[in-house]
């Protein structure tokens, strides 16, 4: 690699002078090669008038700074569905001085409708076929000397996953970009262009397929095949599904949550080793302010980052694996009666662990109904934050063995309230998209995929999420300790917690628990520590107090509340950074907290009328 | 006859695609996935629940496609 420097983060002032875009269909390794060319040293771009993230990175070609944008993978550059109005929008505002079109080889014969269309756009482009190691295995030929002739472009057979390839075409893009030529103009005429372009017709791509291309006419049973003879069953594919995701559920069970565990008592030794000794000169407020409020922002940031690791890991391997493709294929008739595929499915299951890592992986999902559907059921999967929430208080108010019926009725109830929601707003949420989704042959995820989208996420998560969740905290702190030397309900929170006392009371939450609910704001794990704050007792005194002074039905009000009302910060810092939307965001929340109270509501004055309080 | 009537194993070869009112750019989008006339597909399942179909297109394009918008695909049997 002759041409090639990685950037350094000081170059990003340099003036970019060339662009190279990149393009292709979903499914055929683009962002693999992607990571590749800008060795994975990619940020998210705003582009004024480009409604998603863009992935860019800055690298250096020919000694120039040249910016490389990953757009999302289209089928059609005269479709309508969001991703490719993305494409058009981008290629119509922001000039291009190069297109690199990545294909799926063994599917040139149907992909070959993407480069004719781009040819019109009169744009330097650099087609590269991907997946050579699959297509070879199919016994597809390719000459692509050839093609290059009929498409009037460079064509190039290439392995992103395995690097196979991707050095000669590596100089060739150096070279197409070291020739001299005009400056790139964003082309404001896309849509007269396109709609003047005849349809790219069989015969036209058959034709140059002939001429190119070396296909069996008939493949021998592949792997992929057997597999699927197993995992699509009719009767077994379903069950073997759900004992996959219970192998997930129980992955991130035994290794995510201890993992977070780990991280709470590494940033709790830090606070206790470091940050407490240094402090230490500082006035109580400002010492409390500090470590309560901002460090808890930290922490609160920190303790996901390992969930987030776990999580995508896992969905690189199923993702990769064309397994979850897969998945929706078994889950789509029974998911579809709600709205949401098997996809959702998925993620729901993830969020029992997590919400935010679950949001996060709704990206899967190109159609923007779907996936917002999506992200309005996950808050109400019974996240492990929640769950600790839900045994302290059953322990306490619940003291006879009925205990693991109570916890599995709100398991059930987080199912319900999500089948629920799903149902209610399917018809808002219209996928107006067809259902027809590509199921990939299996293949291997490598240890570099997995491990670069883990870092990949976790990168866009600290970048997004971090100063939101550090500045809620520190507003939590303000309004629960603030007017100075106050504690419990004499707080701004406090005063806030019995100004609420006529909405809380009728579902039998009192002023201090509605303290603590508002606590539970920045994470549900907090909701027990806060309450020894609120009471003013020890942790273990604490129990007891409940114990004496909360009923069981008012715990179990309690608890239903906290399933469904508002998620935790993070979730909704998430929610917004993947929605871009204030208005959904601010629904979700709405709508969540409305549910709850209905709920608690329901529950608590039933009770009370059949004698139990 | 339309796709939806094809039994897992059969192959048959694609007449038209109907257009719909209610999803936009349906032909576009399987013609992108190579189901467009004169092209050969095979069912190799169908799912459970009124689930979609798994469908080969081609040589090595194998997509699912739900019962309802297979409706919309028009086959010859070969």
């Amino acid at each position: 690699m002759t041409c090639h420097t990685p950037s350094t983060p000081q170059s990003s002032n340099q003036k970019i002078t060339q662009r190279v875009a990149l393009m292709g269909m979903p499914n055929t390794g683009k962002s693999t090669f992607f990571n590749r060319v800008t060795k994975a040293n990619t940020s998210v771009g705003n582009w004024p008038g480009i409604t998603v993230d863009l992935l860019q990175a800055e690298v250096v070609m020919n000694g120039q700074p040249t910016e490389f944008v990953d757009l999302p993978g289209i089928y059609d550059l005269q479709g309508f569905s969001e991703d490719e109005t993305v494409v058009q929008r981008f290629l119509e505002q922001y000039p291009v001085d190069l297109v690199i079109l990545v294909l799926n080889a063994a599917q040139i014969d149907r992909q070959l409708r993407l480069p004719l269309q781009l040819k019109a756009l009169n744009l330097p482009i650099i087609l590269m076929l991907n997946m050579a190691d699959e297509a070879e295995q199919y016994g597809i030929k390719i000459d692509t000397e050839k093609l290059s002739e009929f498409l009037g472009f460079p064509a190039f057979l290439m392995s992103a996953k395995y690097g196979k390839g991707y050095l000669k075409a590596y100089e060739e893009i150096c070279q197409v970009l070291k020739q001299d030529r005009t400056v790139a103009i964003p082309i404001n005429d896309l849509k007269s262009r396109l709609t003047k372009l005849h349809p790219i017709s069989i015969d036209e791509i058959d034709a140059i397929i002939q001429n190119t291309v070396e296909m069996p006419s008939e493949i021998s049973i592949s792997l992929t095949q057997k597999i699927d003879r197993f995992l699509l069953h009719p009767i077994f594919g379903l069950p073997l599904f759900f004992l996959g995701m219970f192998a997930v559920f129980w992955l991130i069970w035994i290794i995510g949550l201890p993992a977070q565990n780990v991280m709470d008592s590494l940033t709790g030794w830090l606070q206790t080793n470091l940050l407490e000794p240094i402090l230490q000169p500082l006035p109580n407020i400002v010492q409390d302010f500090i470590l309560n409020g901002i460090w808890n922002g930290i922490a609160t940031v920190a303790s996901f980052v390992p969930l987030i690791v776990l999580f995508f890991m896992i969905m690189a391997v199923l993702e990769d694996s064309g397994y979850l493709s897969r998945s929706a294929y078994l889950m789509d008739g029974i998911m579809a009666k709600i709205g949401l595929d098997g996809r959702s499915f998925v993620m729901q299951m993830m969020g029992f662990g997590c919400n935010v890592p679950a949001l996060m992986g709704t990206r899967v999902m190109r159609s923007r109904a779907l996936r917002l559907l999506t992200m309005l059921v996950i808050p109400f999967a019974l996240c492990s934050a929640r769950l600790q929430v839900f045994v302290f208080i059953i322990a306490a108010t619940f003291p006879n063995q009925n205990g693991a019926i109570v916890l599995f009725s709100l398991y059930l109830l987080s199912f319900v309230a999500a089948i629920l929601t799903a149902a209610l707003f399917q018809d808002f949420f219209k996928n107006e998209e067809p259902f027809i989704l590509e199921l990939p042959p299996y293949r291997f995820p490598t240890w570099q995929q997995v491990f670069s989208r883990a870092w990949g996420e976790v990168q866009t998560f600290l970048r997004r999420a971090s100063g939101f969740i550090t500045f809620g905290c520190i507003a939590v702190w303000f309004i629960t300790n603030l007017p100075p030397n106050t504690t419990g309900l004499e707080t701004i929170g406090g005063q806030i917690g019995q100004f609420l006392s006529p909405v809380m009371q009728p579902i039998g939450i009192d002023p201090y628990l509605t303290l603590a609910l508002i606590f539970g704001f920045i994470a549900k794990e907090v909701v027990i520590g806060s309450l020894a704050v609120i009471y003013g007792l020890n942790s273990g005194l604490v129990s007891q107090q409940i114990a004496e002074s909360v009923t069981f039905v008012q715990g179990y009000s309690f608890c239903l509340f906290c399933l469904l009302y508002t998620p935790c910060l993070t979730t909704i810092v998430t929610l917004f950074n993947e929605s871009k939307s204030e208005k959904f965001t601010i629904f979700s929340l709405v709508f969540s907290l409305l549910l709850a109270w209905i709920a608690s509501f329901i529950f608590y004055q039933t009770a009370v009328l059949l004698g139990y309080s | 006859m339309s796709l939806l009537e094809l039994k897992p194993g059969q192959i048959a070869f694609i007449e038209r695609v109907d257009e719909t009112s209610d999803t936009i750019g349906f032909v576009q989008r399987l013609a992108a996935l190579g189901i467009v006339p004169h092209r050969q597909v095979q069912v190799l399942r169908i799912a459970g629940f009124g689930g979609p179909i798994h469908l080969r297109v081609g040589t090595t394009t194998e997509v699912a496609i739900r019962r309802r918008e297979a409706r919309l695909v028009q086959v010859r049997l070969t």
